[in-house]
């Protein structure tokens, strides 16, 4: 019998924990004090605790018992739990930029009126929080699949939170049933595994599934956990979801949804693949086939890069085209998980958090919009750099940085990601993926434009709905968008530590 | 204090952004102070520069030491001479767009920005950088004509976009592939130009990255995007479009394409010559029929940069001057010819259909306009003493030892050229049919800034049409360097 | 003349003019005449006395000047004159003068008339100076450009169809003689003429044409005949110009919509250039290519000869009868150059008949600018007291009412075809000397073509002349006082020269000798 001292414990997950902490003094704040206050006085209250949870944490990541640099992953685990929770310099960082999408997205929700349980809300979005960051530190299948289901119960929440429109509940509802049947899915891949195996570990499965020839249980076992995976990231074809969640769901949500949730389940398939299933790696080079993970992940990428794209061009709903898009970045993303290299990992980190930090802008700039004209469709934006130059700026830097223009995050990111995947395999044989990135990343670009047009080239409405925007919101947007700028001019700033951090 | 154009351009590009929205005067004031500070920056620094000295760096700091990515500003003869070029084209093209007066200040805006990222690509070293102002001049590029132009503007727009944008997406493909099958330690030019990349590699790469600039170039057949595109853009718009941002096609092929893959180049360079070939006598068939006085000069366009492409696949000295000569010259005489249709002649008539003009006798109601483009059009035929001819002169003279067929058929294009031009001058200019009932009515005369624009051009392309040694002394030795020692190389295959 | 850049001067001088008459004559008719009719009769006192300071006895250019243009293409500025090159500037200088004042009385936009026709001038005597490829094909070109606005700012009806045609056409030999020139520097990488000449004669030049460039296999032409095909390029951008048929349709046309003070300038002196070209660029630099092709070349000339004659006795309108006629005499030159370079075994004897040969052809250059000149003036005088009408058949009988007219006209037509004493003959008869013996075939058919255009001459002296008087014609005014300053004294020439020939041959008969001696094997 192992005993370990469950202080031990806590001191290692203090980020997490101060979170759920900050959750609870959410929720207790809000149902015992703030009861009577109006609405707005409640979100900032709360907002005002949730934040500095959050800020509590990120100081702890960054400053406190910070694990030496290139220290090996599996040494700064718990000794009687290995696998179950790490902490790796990398997965901090992850971790930061997690913590900050959720301020983002909490900043975003101030202003809120969609909903009147704001206490729960938040409190919502924090536990969700703690569920990405677990997610971020685990590697064993049982501690992932928690994570995952953490996370995503949350979220379902958070997608019905307008409880006035029909269609957040639907939004909810299909996010519910399909995430169901992917956890479903992912369970079942999982207990495969693990029949295979006997093992939870990632590090213990990999050792146990070095056999030369994979067994075909374990490729069906594989298809099932990427498929559940699949759902998650929204990869095509398992995307059928998105956009009815992202139009439905409370803009906040879905772009927290769209962010923090990617960014962690990202970087836990790439440990997954790469930890668990390297044995099962495969290869998908030009000519060069061998069954594993990565060919059954380059369909997916494959399929998500063109079927994004090219509905996205369709789209008429912003909302709906930023769904189709992030359908396509998922494509993108899964590249670096394709490479399962060090350097695909670490394009992969930057390119998912940029992402993140630029579809919450977006969402955040569609939700003013939405909440003014009371849809967003491309001809609401009409004329919105003449009546909002600085949001209109703000948000032709997102949609540019998501087409990959330069010099803007965006770019750099795929940029890395390129270079990484074509790196992964000998003789450039993965460039054909990255041909594929490349042209369906001219495509995005007319869709982009589409919404870039409407917002400077065609002339206002007549009476064009006046934007309310507020100053915390007109102020992150605008720091994001610098962020933005920034992260493109300078990506050493991101790139420095996270390769530091390998 | 060449790598000063760039940054000028980005101090003025915020001074404009900084002016208050209604203020249009400050901000035309800004974009020109700009423009010609930078026409100075890139003066000063041609007569700071010593062309036998091969590449020269200006600037030289890490970008993103983890990749091997620097911030490389450095120029050579052929970079000076495009630089100045911009220059030119930038201070030319604002004071056509004087009269500008809707939404001024995001016109400079994106106008500037524009400009930035030309200078940017003509002094970056470092392929990462190149592609990041190459592209960063896509996007203004977009808006320019999309708010400002006439014609079918938002598809026009478009198509130049994602044309733009294809072609970009065809370089970064040979560049991820050639920064990672050279280890993934540099994106330095200079290093790459000299890195052996396997010729399998080299057989592929050389057409896609070569192709994907040259789409900018309005290589045939992917020159679609050019006519529509210069037609729709306003007159400024289209004079840089045509004066510079074709050049960075051209120039991107040469820098990038040439040096990096010469294997591939030794293979390619009969097909693609072809192609170029084709450019110039399709580019002029086509002008010659057009009833829309724009896009006669945007199919001359396209004929006139096949010349610069087939200059480029010479692959001897003379005939690679000469192309860049070329750029320097149809950047000047375009972005003259486009001055006179879209301001002097379209702001006035609002009518391009030579048909319509044939009726307005625009000779007497602008002869200063008729002038300029009498001029105009003489050196777009290539007739001597004018930079044209020089430039196609010696594209001829390179091409007749590389590839006589292609000579020939250049010399075809040149004659059909002559055709179009002529026809063009004769129905915009000295039309002879009934007088409309417009033509009685006098026109608002040419204004001072128009006058001065066009002075500028018109002495820049007889400058160098009577001295072609100013540029090409500085441009003949840069092909010298080591940079280019492969491609001369492969000429001589 | 120690460095006094005379022919630089001469070169500008008319450029000068032409500025100076568009700053002074805009709106002001009789400042802008005056002006231009001063500064051409400035240039041709300059060309007088670069006449008589013309040394004859010194073999080789006189007057250069030479400096660097584009060096890393061996492109000189070099200018030079030979007796050629004098005779030319001189006729150009004669032909001027004349062609402003028939213009006198042009109503259109006079300032810009006149300095087209003085950059014309600028552009003419640029060309006969010039000694280096690059720096004489700016000025060959750039005479394309007052031609075209003359034509398509004062034609006829169909101006601008015509002067596009003639641009183009031009262009096309333009292009083609651009393309020989480059293979020429491609392969020896020299564009001066002098030194071209010394290659080609050595054969060193068709030795590095062949050495250096390749022809491509589609065009199935063997290696070796690749300074033929050089040559052929060469030939057919002179060929356009003079025109030699089938290269001259652009030729009726455009004379005939030209305004008639213009196709003066175009027959008289433009189409020189061709013949000059010839003489300058194509006889001495490719005489072994010549001789390869030498029969073609004897029928191209003489279809050229007999072809125009009969074509202008099928014409009904005056001006395109003297067009044809123009291409008829032209044509003698052609043959004459042609004959020169035929094969002839190296005695002296041969020199004697080429010598005569050549030297009727640079004294029918000249001899035909000065008549043709004439001719086309007096048709403009004709055209504006007869309100536009020139068709030969609209008149009849004028020898009464304008008699002055008709005794200049008679002398003119009478010169052009070849009247003994009268300029024409001399040069004819010196080329048909020296062909006949060379190649006598084509001597023979030529001799048709004179014998047409005899005919023909006679047809117009006696339905425009002679004959009953067009009633309506009756009243038609005789020359004015300025018109008879005009032609009298270039009547005055032509007999003048009819009878003292050796005022020109002495000045150019050395260069032809060198010429000869050069083309010997």
């Amino acid at each position: 019998m192992i005993s370990f001292s469950y202080l031990e414990l806590l001191g290692l997950a203090a980020p997490e924990a101060i979170i759920v902490l900050a959750a609870l003094a959410v929720l207790a704040v809000d149902l015992l004090v703030m009861r009577e206050a109006s609405l707005r006085d409640r979100f900032l209250v709360s907002g005002l605790f949730a934040g500095v949870g959050l800020a509590a944490a990120t100081a702890w990541l960054l400053a406190v018992n910070v694990p030496p640099v290139g220290a090996h992953s599996a040494s700064l685990s718990l000794p009687m739990l290995p696998g179950m929770y790490v902490d790796e310099p990398l997965g901090r960082l992850v971790k930061v930029a997690i913590l900050i999408l959720a301020l983002g997205t909490i900043l975003l929700s101030l202003a809120g009126e969609f909903t009147r349980h704001v206490g729960e809300y938040l409190a919502l979005i924090l536990l969700a929080t703690v569920g990405m960051m677990l997610l971020v530190s685990a590697r064993d299948i049982l501690m992932i699949f928690l994570a995952l289901e953490l996370t995503s119960l949350c979220l379902y929440v958070l997608a019905a939170f307008n409880k006035r429109s029909p269609a957040s509940a639907e939004a909810a509802l299909k996010y519910f049933l399909f995430g169901g049947l992917a956890a479903a899915c992912t369970l079942f891949g999982l207990s495969y595994i693990y029949g295979l195996t006997g093992a939870t570990g990632l590090a213990e499965i990999a050792a146990k599934l070095a056999a030369p020839t994979p067994d075909p249980l374990l490729l069906a076992a594989v298809v099932l956990t990427l498929v559940g995976f699949g759902f998650k990231i929204a990869a095509a074809p398992f995307h059928l979801w998105a956009p009815d969640t992202y139009q439905g769901a409370p803009t906040p949500s879905a772009a927290f949804i769209a962010s923090g949730s990617k960014v962690a389940s990202f970087f836990v398939l790439a440990k997954l693949t790469s930890l668990g299933l390297a044995p099962a790696q495969g290869g998908a080079s030009w000519g060069a086939y061998t069954p594993g993970w990565v060919p059954v992940l380059a369909l997916l990428t494959v399929l998500s890069l063109v079927l994004g794209n090219l509905a996205a061009i369709a789209q008429t709903n912003v909302k709906r085209l930023l769904a189709y898009s992030a359908i396509a970045h998922a494509g993108y993303t899964l590249l670096g998980v394709l490479a399962g290299t060090p350097m695909g990992l670490t394009a992969l980190v930057f390119y998912i958090t940029t992402y993140g930090l630029t579809v919450l802008g977006a969402f955040g700039i569609v939700g003013l919009v939405e909440e003014a004209a009371g849809d967003c469709r491309l001809v609401d934006f009409a004329g919105l750099g003449r009546r909002e130059p600085a949001l209109a700026f703000c948000m032709m830097i997102f949609l540019l940085s998501l087409a990959g223009i330069p010099p803007l995050a965006g770019f750099f990111g795929k940029f890395y990601l390129f270079a990484a995947v074509a790196a992964a395999a000998p003789n450039l044989g993965m460039l054909w993926l990255v041909v594929v990135a490349v042209a369906m990343s001219a495509v995005s670009l007319y869709y982009y434009l589409q919404v870039l047009k409407q917002i400077y080239v065609a002339p206002s409405p007549e009476a064009p709905a006046s934007l309310r925007v507020p100053a915390t919101t007109r102020v992150l947007l605008i720091l994001i968008a610098a962020v933005v700028v920034l992260l493109g001019c300078a990506p050493n700033l991101l790139l420095g530590p996270l390769l530091a951090a390998q | 204090m060449l790598a000063w154009t760039v940054y000028l351009s980005f101090l003025g590009l915020l001074a404009v952004l900084l002016v208050p929205a209604g203020n249009a005067r400050a901000a035309r004031g800004i974009a020109l102070a700009t423009a010609l500070a930078g026409f100075f920056a890139a003066l000063l620094g041609t007569f700071q520069f010593a062309p036998d000295k091969g590449v020269q760096t200006l600037v030289r700091i890490p970008w993103i030491p983890g990749l091997g990515i620097q911030c490389f500003l450095a120029a050579d003869g052929i970079s000076v001479t495009l630089v100045l070029l911009t220059g030119l084209a930038a201070v030319a093209g604002i004071l056509f767009s004087w009269n500008i007066e809707h939404r001024v200040k995001e016109f400079f805006a994106f106008y500037l920005a524009l400009i930035a990222g030309v200078y940017g690509v003509f002094l970056s070293f470092d392929l990462v950088q190149l592609f990041v102002f190459y592209e960063l001049a896509i996007i203004p590029k977009y808006f320019l004509v999309a708010i400002w132009g006439s014609t079918n503007r938002e598809y026009g727009a478009m198509k130049l976009a994602l044309y733009s944008f294809i072609g970009s997406a065809l370089v970064l493909i040979g560049l991820v592939a050639a920064y990672v099958a050279s280890g993934m330690k540099t994106m330095d030019l200079l290093e790459l130009a000299h890195y052996p990349f396997p010729a399998a590699l080299q057989y592929w790469a050389f057409p896609v990255v070569f192709i994907g600039f040259a789409i900018l170039a309005g290589l045939w057949p992917f020159h679609t995007w050019a006519p529509t595109g210069h037609v729709a853009a306003p007159t400024a718009a289209s004079m840089l479009l045509a004066g510079v941002v074709m050049k960075l096609g051209a120039y991107g092929a040469l820098r990038v394409a040439m040096t990096l893959f010469p294997v591939g180049l030794s293979v390619w360079r009969d097909a693609i010559g072809l192609l170029a070939v084709i450019g110039i006598v399709y580019g002029a068939l086509v002008a010659l029929v057009q009833q829309d006085f724009k896009f006669v000069i945007g199919y001359s366009s396209v004929s006139h940069m096949g010349f610069v492409l087939l200059g480029l696949l010479t692959l001897n000295t003379v005939g690679l001057s000469g192309a860049v000569l070329q750029m320097f010259s149809h950047g000047v005489i375009a972005g003259l010819l486009f001055g006179v249709v879209g301001r002097m002649v379209y702001d006035r008539t609002h009518t391009r259909d030579l048909v319509e003009l044939e009726g307005w006798h625009l000779r007497r109601l602008l002869p200063f306009a008729a002038g300029t483009f009498v001029i105009a059009a003489l050196a777009s035929m290539g007739l001597p003493g004018f930079s044209g001819f020089a430039a196609e002169f010696q594209v001829l003279a390179g091409a007749w030892t590389a590839f006589p067929t292609y000579a020939l058929l250049a010399g075809i294009g040149i004659v059909v050229g002559v055709a179009y031009t002529l026809r063009v001058l004769q129905k915009s200019f000295f039309g002879e049919s009934e007088a409309t009932a417009e033509a009685a009515h006098p026109l608002p005369p040419i204004t001072l800034p128009e006058r001065i624009g066009a002075g500028l051009l018109i002495g820049a392309t007889l400058l160098i049409g009577l001295c072609p040694r100013l540029l090409l002394d500085l441009i003949g030795p840069s092909f010298q360097s080591s940079l280019f020692e492969q491609v001369v190389k492969g000429g001589k295959l | 003349m120690n460095g006094f850049p005379l022919l630089s001067v001469l070169t500008f001088l008319p450029l000068a003019g032409a500025v100076a008459v568009w700053l002074l004559g805009a709106g002001d008719r009789t400042r802008a005449r005056t002006v231009a009719l001063a500064s051409a009769l400035l240039t041709l006192v300059g060309a007088g006395f670069l006449w008589r300071a013309y040394d004859p006895a010194i073999t080789g250019a006189q007057f250069t000047e030479r400096h660097d243009w584009m060096p890393s293409l061996g492109a000189q500025y070099f200018v030079g004159v030979d007796g050629l090159g004098v005779l030319m500037v001189l006729l150009t200088a004669l032909v001027i003068p004349m062609a402003v004042v028939v213009a006198w009385e042009v109503t259109e936009n006079a300032a810009a008339y006149f300095a087209l026709v003085l950059l014309l001038e600028s552009g003419l005597i640029g060309t006969f100076t010039a000694l280096s490829f690059l720096h004489w094909f700016v000025y060959w070109e750039f005479c394309l450009i007052p031609a075209f606005f003359l034509i398509k700012l004062w034609g006829g009806p169909r101006r601008g169809a015509a002067a596009t045609q003639f641009f183009v056409y031009t262009m096309v030999g333009s292009v083609a003689l651009l393309l020989a020139f480059l293979a020429v520097y491609l392969a020896v990488g020299s564009f001066d003429f002098l030194d071209l000449a010394a290659k080609g004669r050595s054969g060193e030049l068709a030795r590095a044409l062949t050495a250096k460039l390749t022809l491509p296999a589609w065009t199935g032409i063997e290696q070796r005949h690749l300074p033929v095909v050089v040559f052929g390029l060469a030939f057919l951008g002179f060929a356009v110009k003079v025109p030699v048929i089938p290269f001259h349709t652009w030729l009726p046309t455009t004379y005939a919509e030209a305004p008639t003070g213009v196709t003066m300038l175009l027959t008289g002196l433009l189409s020189k250039m061709g013949v000059y070209g010839l003489l300058r660029l194509v006889l001495p630099i490719f005489p072994d290519q010549i001789r390869v092709v030498l029969t073609p070349l004897l029928w191209l000339s003489v279809a050229t000869i007999v072809l125009s004659a009969f074509a202008a006795f099928a014409q009904r309108d005056l001006k395109r009868v003297f067009a044809y006629s123009s291409i008829n005499h032209l044509g003698y030159c052609v043959l004459g150059i042609f004959a020169a370079a035929a094969a002839t075994p190296a005695d002296a004897a041969w020199d004697t008949e080429k010598a005569a040969a050549l030297n009727g052809v640079l004294l029918q250059l000249f001899n035909h600018g000065l008549t043709a000149a004439i001719l086309f003036a007096g048709l403009a005088f004709l055209e504006q007291r007869a309100a536009g009408a020139r068709g030969i058949d609209d008149f009849g009988g004028l020898r009464r009412v304008a008699p002055i007219f008709c005794g200049l006209f008679g002398i003119a037509v009478f010169a052009s075809l070849g009247l003994p004493g009268l300029n024409g003959f001399v040069g004819e008869f010196l080329i048909f000397k020296g062909v006949f013996p060379l190649a006598t075939w084509a001597a023979a058919l030529a001799a048709i073509g004179l014998l047409i255009t005899a005919v023909f001459l006679l047809t117009v002296l006696q339905r425009v002349f002679n004959g009953p008087l067009n009633e309506k014609w009756a009243r038609l005014p005789d020359l004015s006082t300025r018109e008879r300053l005009l032609l009298a004294p270039a009547a005055a020439l032509m007999l003048l020269l009819g009878l003292c020939p050796q005022l020109l041959i002495g000045h150019f008969n050395p260069t032809v000798m060198r010429l000869v001696e050069h083309l010997k094997f």
